[in-house]
Order: C-alpha cells, then structure tokens, then sequence
C-alpha cells in the first residue's frame, strides 16, 4: 500500500469525536501523528493504565506479494525478523526483552506482516532499538543458515497447525478454490512445503529491500509514555535507517466466482464438514460492515437463524460458523458447519441455503439488526482494553491507518455499523451470496463415502 | 544488570534524554539499558459483604465503560463425586439454559441484546459464571446473571442436547493429536479413577449417564452463598455496585450447605520411566507429552518453581524451545509447565515434533531434563527472574486480568500480601533453590512419556533409545469406548 500521501513532518492532534446518538459507546483514541524523513509513518498513542510501552509495527506487505514458487515466504521472512541483526547477536533479541520483562511476537497475513513488543515503560529505548536494528540492519547479520534453521521451524508449524489438525488441508484449500492461479490471494499465508524448501538466502534480501523500508511500514508506540519525547527518541532510533525504494501499489485482476465450485476431500476426522465461500466485497468497502451482520444474523449467536436451526432445533450439526473474511484486494464470507453423527453434509447444506434464501428475501426484524449492532458496540469498547499484543489499541490505530489512511478511524467504523439496517442486512446477503456462484468444499471422514 | 530489589522502592521515574534540537544517530554499538524499573501499582481491592454474608472484592477500573462481574463457587471439576466425573462442568454449562421464567434462547437473546458476555465455566478448583457488560447495561444485566446462579431450571430437554454436544465434543477430541496426547498423559499418570486422570468435562461413559437430579445435586452442594464470592472490576464505584448486588444476591438464601471439599490428594506412586505410543498412522508431527505429578498451589516451593519452569520451559528463550525449536528445528515450540491446583496437579513438558525426528527429539528432552539438576549459570537465573518479576506490573490491564488474578486469590486463599510481594520474592528465588527444586520434582528417569504419532515411523527410533518399556495404547484405552451416536 502507498503511503506516501501522508504528510510530511506535521504533526496532528486528532481527538475522535465523540459519539452523541448513545451514552453507550464513547470511542475517543487521541494520537499524535508524523512521517520521519526516512517515510516512515509514526503514530504514538498515551495510556498510563500500566506501565507499559507496546511498539507496534506494520509493514504492508504479506503473503500477496509472493511469486512463483516461493508461497510462504513472507511468513518465513517473519521469523527470520527475530533472528538478530547487525548490532543484536543471534539469540539476543529474546534474550534482551526476557531481561527487561518484554514480549513479542509477530504475525503474516494475506496484506500485512505486524510485529510488536511489550515492555516495562524503562525499557522503551530497548524496544526502540531492536525494532529500528532489524528495519535498519537485518541483511548485516543474516545467513544462509539462520534461513535454514527457521525454514525448518515454519515447516513445523504448517505440520502442527494445518497437517496434522482435523480438517486443516480444507483451510489451506479454501483459498485455492475460491482465488485463481493468478490472483496474489490463491494460495495460503502458510505456503506449499516445496516452495518453504526451495526459498533462499538470495530470496531473503530480495524481499527485505524490496518490501521492508520505512515508507512501506508504520509504527505505533502506544501506552505509557510522554509524547514529546517519545517522538525524540523515536526520531533517534530510526533516523539511521536509510529509506528505500517507494513500493508500487498491489493490483490484482478482477475476481468473480463464474459459477459453483464442488470439491470433497477426505480427513482423518470422525465427522464431516461443509464449507459453503463467495467472493465478497474489500475491507471498509460498501457491503463489508453489512455482511459482518449477516454473519452474525446467520451464526454469531444461540438466537442466529443457522445456530438456531443446525444445531439447536435440529440437532444435526456440532457446530456453525459465518464471518466475513475482510481483506484489502477481495473478501470472503464463509459459512462451516460439521454434521453431527449420522448426518451428513449435504443435509447442512440444504438448511444452510433455506436461511440464507430466507435471509436475502425477507427483512429481518428490527430488533434482530439492533441486537447485533449492541453486540458490536460493546466489542468496540472491550477491544479498547488493552494497548499492546494483538488486537490492542497500537494494532488498531496501526490496521486503520494502514487499511484506511486514517488511524483514528474507530467511529467511523462504528458508524459503519451503526448505519446499517435491516433493509441492507438483507439486501447484502441477496446481493453478494448467490447460490449459483460460490465455492462448496466437502470434507468427509476417510473411508466413507 | 542492577539489583531489581532495591530498585523498586523508587517511584516510576522514566528520565528521557534531554531536549536535543537536532536529531543525533543512536548508539548501537550497545544495547540501551533501560532505567528504574516502574513501581508496581497494585489496584485497590474494596472487600465488603452482602446482607447473606458472600464477600464482595471490588475493584474499581475506570478505563474503560465496562463492567466484569464474576460469581466464583469454591467447587470444581475436583469435587465431582466418583462415577460422576464431570458433573461440575456440566452444572456450569447447564446454568444458563433455562433460569428464573426464561429459556436457555431467551436467556441468550436477552444477555446479548444488552451487548453483554454472560459465560460460565469449571476448572479443576472453583466454577465460575460471570458477566461482561457496559457499564450502562449493568442493572439490566444483573438481574439475568443472578437468575442464572440462584434459579436455574435446568430442563430435561437442554440437558439432553447438552450431553450430545459433550459426546460430539469427545468424538472430535478422537481426531485431535494434541488432545489424545494431552489426556492420555492425564490417563496414564493419574489412572482412570484419580479425578485428574480423566478430562474436565468427563468420559462418554459418565456423561451417557447423567440426569437432571445428578445436576441438580451437584448444584446443590456447589452453589450455595456460603460457598460463593464475587469479583467486580471496571468502570463502577463500590458505592454504586453494592446496593445492585445487595438487591440480586444478598437475599439468596442457600437450601443447604456446601460440601467438604472432596479431593483425592493419593498420589499416584512413582514408577520407572514408561514410554506410551497411540497410534496415529500417517500422522506428519508426534505429539509428545512428559512429565508426572507435579505440586500443588498451596506449594510452598511456588516460587522457585515457577523460575526453575521458566529457565526449563516457560519462555521463549527456555532451554526445551531453544534446543528443540531453535536449535535442532524439531517443532514448533516446546515448552513445560506445572499445572497447580488445590491437589498435587502434573508437570509437565510438550511439543509436536516431526515424526522423522521423534526420537531425536526425546533424547534432547531428556537431556534438559537431566541438565536443569545442575546449577543454572547467574545470567540465565538473572533473565527467568526479570522475565517475571519485571512484567508483573503490567498483567493488571484489564478488567479480566484484575478479576482473575483475583480469582487466583479466592481460590487459592492466597495471603494478602501475594502480590504485593510477588516481585521480591521471584527474585529473592537463589541458584540453589532453583537447583534444589528441579532436583526434588525433575526426575525423567520416572516420568511418562507420551507420543501420539505414527507407530510404525517412530518406533524403532524410540525402541533404540532404550529409554524405557513401551507400551502401546489404542484411543479407546485413553477416552474409554467411543460414544454411541449414530441413532
């Protein structure tokens, strides 16, 4: 993504307004934000609950941006962002953070690679430093074995996560079947096992200086600091780590389902499992906030049309889940449901599109839409909770600004919610849920039929 | 690295360097040392009682406009009676399908049209129900809450499809590497009839056979109000919860009284190391699980334990994940613990790892098992400690983190004091003490070993390793017979 729009060396004070139609929810996330001469953006966030300080950083570049025969490979480079750099020793990232009492972690998706770091408020230059070392000063340091030694961890995890998990190839096949060949979304964050075992050390510095400069990143520090001068000693850390080459914006041809995609695979699972997808609209696009509702309507609660049926009525599925899988080029939504004993996919499918036919030709009732407009308030409020780790306060500010332009995008989020009534719950669902376009992915139990 | 004792009688003073103009190019060629660490700023914990006598811990959490309320009984899946294990757990889930004049779909419309969370649970030592909600919300969602404690109906109908989503649940747990490996180590260390030998919810055999009068009884003895506290952390003053909880639980009156606490403290005896293989064919990774009984809570090695765990198992930069992952690229992740409960709960040490390195891999377990029985180097002791005692500060976040680690105290009967003094006394834990507790409760020359994998790939690996007699067991020797479902 392009941020190079952001402006320079201003910095602004945006207090979110404060929302007047309910007493309910008050979302006011104050931030300073700046852009170093280096292009990275900076966004620092005061909370003094705790005496901690998170780091937050975003590059904008996930698994998208792979090519051919390298799927995996901007996870694999996550982890050899912990490895050490020029002035940190191999180990010694951990190690120095366990010292101070810090945390961290990083994770990969489709769009993005984020990294954080909790520490004890002292220690903020600590976590400054490694962060700006590994943006700075990683390739100093890297080797064609740290590649290897990592390579063989990631193998691990596709092994433990998705391999050797009920129903784990289905999640890696869903994207397959619902993405074709040429789109950066067909194949999964984790990668094919002959594409983690072919990436190279060579790959590893093509991607770092291609993908891994400041202007293609931002940066949250958030919690317990002072502003002022935590941006002094932001500006310190970072102002040696050279700028790089601006990042072309990530296009994808068009996608559309053209009609329904059947595939049955089989697991080593007891029971089976329907996955029914469609292509939806983008994150933040018209149709996103309405479909999260009609994920909800359909399976986010006891009293939802499919939980309610499948599982409570009918007793024929264990389970019944809908989300919308929002992301940057395309979107998801997904419906999963595991048939009980003696029931079989099929027979889900067939009540799966009775409620979502009901759902696209009637409106729902009022109250139905307002409970989960309630639901999806209160969530606002407890995401607020906590600054650091995933999901917290820095993550937000830092997925807005990186999906958005515009940290500080909380209410009007909120106000995507808000907004939507019964009339575009249902008409989400008619429009972006047809039966004739759509993926169908079947796992039945290996042996039978 | 500085002493972290003396330090913490100092106020949090975060000195920043002086205003530059300009921006000067940082030096890398060390580590920054961070300064003082900041002072631990415990919340304050208001302790009042309701009319009935149930103590009420406030804490007040003004960050954010919500509310925790938690209701904890002092009964848990440890006192479910023999031949009803799993009835605790069971009681709990069953508390919100039917209460005061609503239904279990009503009870839920209503909790979530208020925007609320209204959960419940059982872990081995307490039960608990408890209730997130805006603040704005809380007088209509307490009344909900309280029907669920103090009036459950606990219908025919929602047991019945209760029992088939539990057998359902095992059924999957079958499939699962992970979760056969998990409870056969439970299983063959604890035996089947040592209530933590068999998993909280327990077996198809136990729960096939329960009824309403079995839940009934549980409930009965487990929530009374002299058997009950509640936990409220956020946005509230006492002065505003109180009367709300005086008037939704200060009259619950109890029809009976709460039963001893029932738990089987036998310890298991120690037997030579035993290896245990399920089979799993074609399985890529092997799920091992080792260890034996570890302490309980009420230990009181619980502090150097807790930093001999860590320098073993309890961190990234632990000796099993350093070796295991990052050093040999076997797995994942792997990592130890020790379960504390009220009785002597397991330790123990886990992973997956690729099934081509099975063996490989136990020899490296058994090797740091081995290693922690010597003197951990000051450095490594100086990290484990800091890794603790310097991030305590920052787990009272939340108005979850506050009300579980109040929780942590109800159950426990945890001192005053405790957190107030938990950093001192992580770091006044020595190398000796360290030494001394690995030495009295590491002992992998008695441990079970577990390993869900593919039989035929890994065994003769491990048969090599002479590690000790292996013992081949089926699914059904760890879940007992699969439930009957198919109607």
């Amino acid at each position: 993504m392009k941020l190079a729009t952001v402006l320079a060396v201003l910095t602004l004070t945006l207090a979110a307004p404060a929302f007047s139609q309910s007493s309910l929810t008050k979302i006011d996330v104050k931030y300073t934000q700046f852009t170093l001469p280096n292009g990275l953006t900076v966004i620092l966030h005061e909370d003094h609950s705790v005496p901690l300080v998170t780091t937050n950083m975003w590059y904008h570049v996930g698994s998208a941006r792979e090519k051919p025969g390298r799927t995996g490979f901007a996870h694999l480079f996550e982890h050899l962002m912990f490895m050490g750099s020029q002035h940190v020793k191999p180990g010694e990232f951990d190690d120095l953070l366990e010292n101070a009492g810090g945390t961290n972690n990083g994770s990969t998706e489709n769009d993005r690679t984020n990294y954080w770091i909790n520490v004890p408020s002292n220690a903020i230059q600590l976590a400054l430093f490694l962060e700006s070392d590994r943006m700075g000063f990683l390739l100093e340091s890297m080797t064609p074995k740290t590649v290897d030694a990592q390579r063989e961890v990631v193998k691990n995890e596709r092994r433990q996560s998705f391999e050797n998990r009920p129903y784990g190839q289905a999640e890696l096949l869903l994207s397959e079947l619902l993405y074709p060949p040429d789109h950066p979304y067909h194949w999964p964050v984790i990668g094919f096992m002959s594409d983690l075992t072919a990436a190279s050390y060579e790959d590893v510095v093509e991607f770092f200086k291609k993908y891994y400069a400041p202007s293609n990143a931002s940066f949250v520090v958030a919690g317990d600091i002072d502003p002022v001068a935590t941006r002094k000693l932001v500006e310190k850390w970072f102002s040696d780590v050279k700028p790089g080459e601006p990042v072309a914006k990530l296009t994808a041809p068009p996608v559309a389902l053209t009609g329904v995609t059947k595939r049955t695979i089989t697991d080593k699972v007891q029971l089976p499992r329907i996955y029914v997808a469609w292509l939806t609209p983008p994150h933040f696009a018209p149709g996103d906030a309405a479909l999260d509702m009609v994920a909800d309507a359909l399976a986010g609660s006891k009293n939802s049309r499919l939980y309610k049926r499948l599982v409570y009525d009918m007793q024929i599925a264990q389970d019944v889940v809908a989300y919308q899988n929002s992301q940057q080029l395309s979107s998801y939504f997904l419906i999963q449901a595991t048939a009980r004993p003696g029931h079989t996919a099929d027979e889900l499918l067939k009540v799966i599109d009775e409620e979502v036919a009901k759902l696209q030709r009637e409106t729902p009732p009022a109250r139905e839409t307002q409970r989960s407009i309630n639901s999806i308030e209160a969530s606002f409020l407890r995401r607020l909770e906590r600054v650091g780790g995933f999901g917290g306060t820095a993550d937000q500010l830092n997925a807005y600004f990186t999906y958005t332009g515009n940290a500080g995008y909380f209410n009007q989020d909120l106000q995507r919610y808000r907004s939507t009534t019964s009339a575009d719950v249902r008409g989400a669902a008619a429009q972006y849920l047809p039966k004739d376009h759509r993926v169908e992915l079947t796992v039945v139990p290996e042996g039978a039929k | 690295m500085r002493n972290v004792r003396a330090l913490l009688a100092l106020l949090l003073v975060v000195t920043f360097a002086p205003v530059a103009v300009r921006t000067q190019a940082p030096d890398r060629s060390q580590p920054p040392q961070p300064g003082p660490p900041p002072a631990l700023k415990l919340p304050a914990i208001q302790k009042r009682t309701l009319t009935n006598g149930i103590p009420v811990w406030i804490v007040e959490h003004h960050q954010v406009p919500i509310v925790q309320v938690n209701l904890v009984v002092l009964s848990g899946t440890g006192d479910d009676p023999p031949g009803k294990f799993g009835i605790a757990s069971l009681t709990a889930s069953m508390l919100t399908e039917g209460a005061g004049t609503r239904s279990a779909l009503q009870i839920a419309d209503a909790i979530d049209f208020l925007g609320a969370d209204l959960s419940t649970s059982s872990t081995s030592d307490a039960s608990t129900v408890r209730l997130n909600v805006p603040v704005v919300r809380i007088s209509e969602a307490l009344p909900l809450m309280a029907d669920v404690v103090q009036r459950p109906t606990f219908p025919e109908s929602e047991l019945a499809r209760q029992k088939v989503q539990r057998l359902t649940n095992i059924l999957q747990a079958r499939d699962d590497p992970a979760s056969i490996s998990q409870l056969a180590f439970a299983r063959v260390v604890y035996g089947d009839t040592h209530r933590y030998g068999t998993a909280l919810a327990g077996s198809a055999q136990t729960i096939e056979g329960f009824t309403v009068a079995d839940v009934r009884a549980f409930y009965e003895t487990a929530y009374q109000p002299g058997n009950a506290a509640i936990i409220v952390v956020g946005d509230i003053t006492a002065a505003r919860a109180l009367p709300l909880l005086e008037t939704r639980f200060g009259k619950w009156a109890g029809q009976g009284r709460p039963a001893p606490h029932n738990r089987s403290l036998t310890e298991p005896a120690r037997q030579p190391r035993q290896i245990y293989i399920v089979d799993k064919p074609g399985a890529p990774q092997s799920q091992v699980r080792m260890g034996w009984v570890g302490v309980a809570r009420s230990t009181p090695d619980y502090f150097p334990i807790t930093v001999m765990n860590t320098v073993l198992g309890g961190s990234f930069s632990s000796r099993l994940n350093l070796n295991l992952r990052e050093k040999h690229g076997y797995t994942y992740g792997a990592n130890s613990q020790f379960d504390m409960r009220l009785g002597a709960g397991p330790f123990l040490a886990a992973a997956g790892i690729q099934t081509d390195k099975t063996a490989d891999a136990l020899k490296e377990f058994f090797a740091e098992l081995e290693g922690i029985k010597q003197t951990v180097p000051a450095d490594e002791l100086t990290r484990a400690k800091h890794y603790i005692s310097l991030r305590y500060p920052l787990g009272f976040e939340t108005t979850g983190d506050i009300a579980a680690r109040l929780e942590q105290a109800l159950v426990y009967r945890l001192p005053d004091e405790f957190f107030a003094t938990y950093i001192q006394r992580i770091e006044s834990v020595t190398a000796a003490d360290v030494q001394r507790v690995a030495q009295k409760y590491i002992d992998p020359e008695h441990f079970a070993v577990v390993i869900a994998g593919d039989r035929a790939a890994i065994e003769p690996g491990i048969r090599a390793l002479n590690a000790g007699p292996i013992k081949i067991l089926t699914v059904d020797d760890v879940f007992g017979p699969a439930p009957n479902l198919s109607k």
